[in-house]
């Protein structure tokens, strides 16, 4: 191979593999869907995924959001005085949470502890043969495992997005009437009557497909986990990587999809 | 009968099955020995289609376990993993009575929890165990508890790897003497790895010794010290010398 080519190759060797994860998470994914909706059911493992995903992140979901409100109230009031629109800060402040910061941030955070704690469970699961022992106890994994976590992610995470758009606004709102010196009333008033359907559905769509993207890339990496605990290691780290990417790369793709006109 | 012809199962280059030839018939229990990363756990596997072998052909009672219906397939079979592989999330009397309570044979919780408690029983534990978690357990309790589980159902066939491996000597002849006893008591097939001569003169009818990929000597267990075979006779008496390399 010739010093000219040899680059070539590396580039085509590369394009490959990355064509071939790609089709492998996209097949996975499609299995995914097909376990969540074809019998047997396992409630109980569902019930479970809520609450993990759902109910104990609801903490650092609220924290994130109000800090990330509040911060932002202050920058657009901040910003807003070079040319004498300080006032938009409510209006500014509810689509920013609602139409991004609130999906993003909330996916973030749920990649970063939901995915990381499905891709290290189901590695160790994988690791220490559980996995081999489900199939000998006549269930399949992906039903089992993968099926509850990413339905309960997709159901789930709008919700969390929901909430963390309330609260993200409230930030604002504390700091605006607080610090800044809003009235109460039009501040809420002006936040209310700016924001738009399309604005809280755009939201929630996100946050279905962010929590698609979490759970999916937490049991993927999960699954196709080395050995030992290295093995468990790499299988986290990449899964969370791999889902932030993806869910910065689909909030792209769908805010193109709601609102370039 | 379980019936592997001219098995063959490699990882890129390595050949870990490289023709192997071995009939289990039914209600013998079959040891199989060999040093370790001889290929006896993929074996187990293959025979499980927990892997797929690159060739030959693996049968049970005379049908192609490839070909066969995967839930009946597997209702047949209970297995005691290495590490006891008990579910980390659920309590002891869950991980033992899982398989009665889902899939084909599940029966109501009170009367799977009974069960449970019962297989508990028999392998020596007490139901004060039932509700404790794997993590609070020793690694001998979990053992049992693995044992528990694999015949919770009451499988034709039984499967243990590596059963007293990370365990005292006296706990490994506890565990060894259970084994003996629910496979006479329940008249299942069992095929068991190790390379625990204690466990091999204890639970065997048959032994088969693997090595590079083949089976290189089988035969009862009572023909095991006067096989004439140079490869078991180094295994048995744990010589360096011999025809297996030992890395030094």
């Amino acid at each position: 191979m010739t010093a000219l080519t040899k680059p070539l190759a590396t580039i085509g060797r590369v394009t490959l593999g990355f064509l071939a994860l790609v089709g492998r998470v996209a097949i996975f994914a499609g299995q995914s869907i097909g376990h969540i909706v074809r019998p047997p059911f396992y409630p109980r493992e569902f019930l479970n995924a809520i609450l993990n995903i759902g109910y104990f992140s609801l903490p650092v979901v609220g924290l994130t959001a109000i800090f990330t409100g509040a911060a932002l109230a202050l920058q657009i009031y901040s910003g807003g005085q070079r040319f004498s629109a300080e006032a938009v800060v409510p209006q500014i402040v509810a689509i920013g949470m609602v139409r991004e910061l609130g999906p993003v941030l909330v996916g973030l955070m749920i990649a970063a502890r939901v995915t990381s704690s499905i891709a290290a469970e189901i590695a160790t699961m994988k690791v220490t043969e559980q996995i081999d022992a489900l199939v000998t106890l006549s269930t399949h994994p992906m039903k089992y495992l993968t099926a509850p976590r990413v339905l309960a992610a997709t159901l789930v995470v709008p919700v969390l997005v929901g909430i963390g758009d309330i609260i993200g606004i409230m930030g604002g709102f504390i700091v605006g009437t607080q610090q800044l010196g809003f009235a109460t009333g039009p501040y809420l008033n002006n936040t209310w009557s700016f924001l738009e359907t399309p604005d809280i559905v755009s939201s929630l769509i996100k946050g279905a497909a962010f929590g698609f993207i979490a759970a999916v890339m937490g049991c993927y990496h999960g699954m196709r986990s080395g050995r030992g605990a290295q093995g468990v290691g790499r299988a986290t780290k990449t899964s969370v990587e791999a889902a932030a990417v993806l869910i910065l790369a689909a909030n792209f793709l769908l805010t193109s999809f709601f609102f370039a006109t | 009968m379980i019936e592997l012809t001219n098995v063959h199962k490699a990882f890129g280059p390595k050949r870990v099955l490289d023709g192997v030839n071995l009939t289990i018939n039914r209600g013998e229990s079959m040891v199989i020995i060999g040093g370790s990363g001889t290929g006896k756990s993929v074996l187990l596997k293959c025979i499980l289609g927990l892997m797929t072998q690159d060739s030959g052909s693996i049968t049970l009672d005379g049908e192609d376990t490839a070909k066969a219906e995967r839930d009946a397939f597997l209702a047949r079979f209970g297995m005691l993993f290495q590490g006891a592989a008990l579910f980390d999330s659920l309590p002891v009397w869950q991980n033992v009575a899982f398989r009665l309570l889902r899939g084909s044979l599940a029966k109501p919780k009170d009367e799977a929890r009974d069960i449970a408690i019962e297989k508990l029983r028999r392998v020596g534990l007490t139901p004060d165990v039932a509700d404790l978690f794997p993590a609070e357990l020793s690694g001998g309790m979990q053992k049992r508890v693995g044992l528990a589980r694999a015949i919770a159902a009451e499988p034709e066939i039984i499967f243990f790897d590596e059963p007293t491996t990370g365990l005292d000597p006296i706990m490994s002849g506890v565990i060894n003497d259970l084994i003996r006893e629910i496979v006479v008591e329940m008249g299942a097939t069992a095929m068991t790895i190790t390379h625990d001569m204690s466990s091999v003169r204890v639970i065997s009818d048959h032994v088969a010794m693997l090595h590079a990929g083949k089976i290189q000597w089988t035969g009862p267990v009572s023909d095991m010290d006067n096989s004439g075979d140079p490869y078991v006779t180094q295994f048995i008496s744990g010589s360096a010398e011999g025809p297996i390399e030992a890395v030094r």
